[in-house]
């Protein structure tokens, strides 16, 4: 999933101040479950903002809202659409994707983002994230013992490990983050594959990644 | 949970209390004719574990001055660790209450066992004092939460590459 978390609140109402009515819209899916911009974030950050415009002596309304998807048009229906209409900005708890297409689908309507996004990751445990994928469009777990050398190594290299590896951690910062050539290697060796760690892997095409421009995938057989 | 707040100089003061212990000693602070301030607003939970960040931001935005969350002693409670999970999001909630600007002394989380009658009616008392001072001007005034907008730059390092 899509990992965010809640902006400083300095910078979200130097935003809001700005209007008299504000929608704070979060997001039922990936920001829900890394708690950063869901129903009960969205109610948190409502209440935040009464209490700072209370304290600074500014007239804001918060009204807040929360579908299932922001980066779905089906899930803005009708409720959401009139709620938006009523609101003179709207504060879109969802990653960068919702909070663009939620402009894109009101294209008369200011849309300021409520998070920071961050990575695609999962959850290691109860409140913490870790990033898993690089979103690079073109895998390369299966050469890897399902660990991404992409992701996962602090220099994304596909021929490691580095210098830079000791006692399984990675020199840019030992005490959190793990070596991913090592946990490749380890991974391999598990498996019986350490031998296929010996081909050395040709330069990777980055035109599939960002290198490439905004990225599309078409079906066309899934088209209407 | 929307308290009576009238224009007045006392405070309103929003105590979760915990139905096992903190709750029973309200209970007991009352049976034993102890006298506490009328200023507490009682709202009973099944164990402080419920009570989560907006519940407690919210009693602030309906115009309570302070909030108490009162729970059992560490290692008492019925639910095994809901206190302790409610200390963390007490933790959390003060600083949320810092970025909006409001002392977030204003919010406390006080260990109380049911059969503490007494230490209810005096952290009751200790409390409404806190806040009737704070009401009253005498609190120091609060930094603001360190921010990305405030926090000092990060000293630079030059990397070592291999």
């Amino acid at each position: 999933m899509i990992i965010a978390e809640r902006k400083p609140f300095e910078q979200v109402y130097e935003n809001v101040r700005k209007h008299k009515k504000i929608l704070i819209l979060g997001c039922g899916t990936c920001v829900t479950v890394c708690m950063a911009g869901g129903a009960k974030e969205a109610g948190i950050l409502a209440s935040q903002i009464a209490l700072a415009a209370r304290e600074k002596g500014d007239a804001i309304e918060v009204e807040q809202h929360t579908i299932e998807r922001q980066c779905d048009r089906e899930f803005f229906n009708e409720e959401t659409a009139r709620k938006i209409a009523a609101a003179d900005a709207v504060l879109s708890l969802a990653c960068g994707v919702g909070v663009q297409f939620c402009a894109e689908v009101f294209p008369e309507k200011i849309v300021y983002p409520g998070v920071n996004t961050k990575f695609y990751g999962a959850t290691a445990e109860q409140g913490v994230w870790v990033e898993r994928c690089a979103g690079c469009g073109e895998c390369v777990l299966d050469k890897f013992g399902g660990i991404c050398p992409i992701a996962r190594c602090s220099k994304s290299l596909l021929n490691g490990p580095c210098g830079g590896s000791a006692k399984g951690k990675c020199e840019v910062d030992p005490s959190s983050i793990e070596c991913g050539w090592q946990l490749i290697y380890d991974r391999m060796a598990r498996l019986g594959r350490l031998e296929e760690l010996e081909e050395n892997q040709p330069l990777k095409d980055w035109s599939s990644g960002r290198d490439g421009g905004p990225r599309k995938v078409v079906r066309e057989d899934m088209k209407f | 949970m929307s308290a009576n707040m009238t224009e007045n100089t006392e405070p309103t003061i929003i105590a979760f209390c915990c139905h096992y212990c903190a709750f029973t000693a309200a209970d007991l602070a009352g049976t034993m004719r102890l006298q506490y301030p009328t200023n507490l607003r009682i709202v009973r939970l099944p164990c402080t574990g419920r009570a989560d960040v907006n519940m407690v931001l919210q009693a602030f935005v309906e115009g309570a001055d302070g909030v108490m969350v009162n729970g059992c002693e560490i290692g008492s409670c019925h639910f095994i660790e809901g206190n302790v999970r409610a200390t963390k999001r007490v933790g959390y909630a003060k600083k949320l209450l810092q970025e909006v600007g409001i002392n977030p002394e204003r919010l406390e989380f006080f260990h109380i066992a049911a059969s503490q009658g007494p230490l209810f009616a005096e952290r009751a008392k200790e409390f409404t004092e806190k806040i009737r001072g704070l009401m009253e001007g005498k609190e120091p005034k609060i930094k603001p939460a360190a921010t990305a907008a405030n926090k000092p730059e990060k000293e630079s390092h030059s990397c070592s590459c291999s």
